[in-house]
């Protein structure tokens, strides 16, 4: 180190205030971002935050990937509920090819999507309560998590970063061990909720620390162009499952909760009843697939869309023995299927906000450019004016309760 | 009534007249194309009086082979209300970016307006702070554009034909 280094500049001496240097690694803000806070006492300032540590260019990456190898680059942005990312890719696709996908698949696709938002809400929920010093509900609820990420298993192999799913539906039907899985989650997890709930909601120590920490306006959120619970704890109804249904969100009955001064206790509430829709949701799903498949047992084959049959790669054990199936999985992985030329935009109620795809096809085997809105990297843009007047430590749970996740932040 | 796109093209073409071209309207999304000096003229028309108060998202495209309008800036707005949302798109020569800022309309055009210059250098004129945002600092090209491949160019074993592509790109 330099003498350079260590000098301070002539007017940090004059001035007042203390600069802070908040990360990048810091073990309070559960990701990689750094934030030069100016801080006066215990009070913020200002801030200003530098993103972009784990910056991996997945849009100039997507340009030389064919549209299957694009789907793993999805998981890698939220990777708290990397299932919406991968769905939300593949119908983007399939918007851009026009597959109709069947009832049965749109309501398999609900079931996992709205498992990944509770496992994405019980994180950012829990991890609040742990910066507020309340450590015992991270650790109630962090099990049940375990139990999500189970079923994700036993559907696609793989737990975190799932690449779940394909063009038209899913890689193979689910097993009777999966659905047991979804079954053995929808028994246990209230009684869990409940706990976690009786835990903080009404907490006289967790409603003092969160309420009045770091509020937006509706009318401020609405200019960030905040999407998600975070606008809706702002009191703003906005959400993509309601405003442009997709995989059949139209059929479900459920309820959009919202906050009304944008805080971290009104996120944190807001999230924590959309839990309880999530959970109705699937309930539903589940009622709805089992009265298809009673009205017409070969409804229980149905895992894909049919006329998605030249993108939706053969099963693995025909790859592995028919020479058909293997020359149709070699050509739809390297990409030699026709796709429409076409601009779309697809939008889809990511856990954080509205995650879309615009996706510009000329024809050629990957996307000629694909652009992510990552509800994250647009919110956080908000944090200098949330934090800034407040206290450092609401400054800190702050970022919690926007749930600011630094893969999709920095793509 | 309830605002359509038809309605909307009629309304933006009676204010606006020849100056929105290239009309679209792939996958029921409006899209139109707006001269580059005129951009905030029509967003703040339709943040007034059309309700189009939500930015979506920003973001650009890179064309190497259409002359003098090689880069593409696209905004999706979103109007809340009506529940519409609509695509404007402006191009600019590569050699002079200069797009107007969105920033005064929308605070949310901040960071997106970085990452796209970051991303292909699009000259934000009145922006606040136009510094990179996910590159490093150091970095002096701007990695979108075409003109950089994804992989090491020295490399012969990896033919781009082989990944999609022409090796002209």
């Amino acid at each position: 180190m330099t003498e350079q280094n260590i000098q301070l500049a002539e007017e940090s001496l004059a001035k007042q205030s203390t600069t802070l240097n908040l990360g990048p690694t810091h073990p309070a803000t559960h990701g990689v971002f750094q934030n030069i806070m100016e801080i006066d006492g215990e009070r913020v300032l200002s801030t200003v935050p530098t993103i972009g540590y784990i910056h991996r260019a997945f849009e100039k990456i997507a340009e030389r990937r064919p549209y299957y190898q694009v789907t793993p680059l999805t998981d890698r942005l939220n990777y708290c509920s990397a299932p919406i990312n991968n769905m939300g890719w593949h119908m983007t696709i399939e918007k851009l090819i026009g597959i109709k996908t069947p009832k049965r698949v749109d309501y398999m696709r609900v079931i996992i999507m709205e498992l990944a938002r509770i496992a994405d809400h019980l994180i950012c929920n829990s991890v609040v309560a742990v910066d507020t010093g309340a450590l015992t509900g991270f650790t109630y609820v962090f099990q049940w998590r375990e139990l999500i990420y189970e079923i994700y298993e036993e559907i696609c192999g793989s737990r975190l970063t799932t690449n779940i799913g394909r063009v038209g539906g899913f890689e193979r039907n689910f097993t009777e061990v999966a659905w047991q899985k979804i079954d053995k989650f929808m028994d246990g997890f209230p009684k869990v909720m409940r706990e976690f709930e009786a835990l903080l909601n009404r907490n006289r120590i967790f409603m003092e620390r969160c309420i009045g920490a770091g509020p937006i306006s509706a009318e401020r959120a609405l200019n960030y162009s905040f999407t998600g619970p975070n606008l809706r704890a702002a009191g703003v109804d906005y959400d993509v499952r309601v405003a442009q249904p997709y995989s059949s969100y139209e059929d479900f009955d459920f309820k959009i909760p919202i906050g009304t001064t944008g805080d971290v206790y009104d996120r944190y509430m807001v999230r924590n009843d959309e839990i309880w829709e999530s959970y109705k949701i699937i309930q539903q799903a589940l009622q709805k697939i089992a009265a298809l498949e009673q009205a017409d047992p070969t409804q229980k084959e149905i895992f894909y869309a049919p006329e998605s049959d030249a993108y939706h790669l053969p099963a693995k054990e025909d790859v592995y023995t028919k020479m058909e199936a293997l020359i149709y999985h070699f050509k739809m992985i390297m990409g030699e299927v026709t796709v429409p030329v076409g601009e779309v935009y697809h939008g889809v109620e990511g856990a954080n906000g509205e995650v879309g795809y615009y996706l510009i096809s000329d024809g050629g085997r990957t996307p000629y450019r694909l652009h992510f809105r990552r509800p994250c990297f647009i919110y956080y843009q908000a944090y200098p004016e949330i934090v800034s007047g407040g206290l450092l430590s609401d400054a800190i749970i702050t970022l919690s309760s926007l749930n600011v996740i630094a893969g999709e932040l920095d793509a | 009534m309830a605002l359509t796109n038809e309605i909307l093209k009629q309304k933006l073409t009676d204010k606006f007249g020849e100056q929105l071209t290239e009309w679209d309207e792939q996958y029921a999304l409006l899209t139109v194309r707006m001269p580059a000096e005129a951009n905030l003229k029509v967003m703040q028309y339709l943040y007034e009086a059309e309700g189009f108060q939500f930015l979506t998202d920003l973001t650009a495209v890179h064309y190497p082979e259409r002359a003098g309008e090689e880069l593409c800036v696209v905004y999706h707005l979103h109007n809340l209300v009506e529940n519409i949302r609509l695509r404007l798109k402006v191009y600019v020569p590569v050699e002079k970016p200069d797009v107007y800022t969105a920033t005064k309309i929308f605070s949310g055009a901040n960071w997106m307006e970085r990452e796209t210059y970051d991303n292909f250098g699009i000259n934000f004129v009145g922006h606040p702070n136009l510094t990179r945002i996910l590159n490093v600092d150091e970095m002096d090209y701007f990695p979108m554009r075409k003109e950089y491949q994804m992989e090491d160019p020295t490399r012969i074993d990896k033919d781009d034909e082989m990944f999609g592509r022409g090796g002209t790109i």
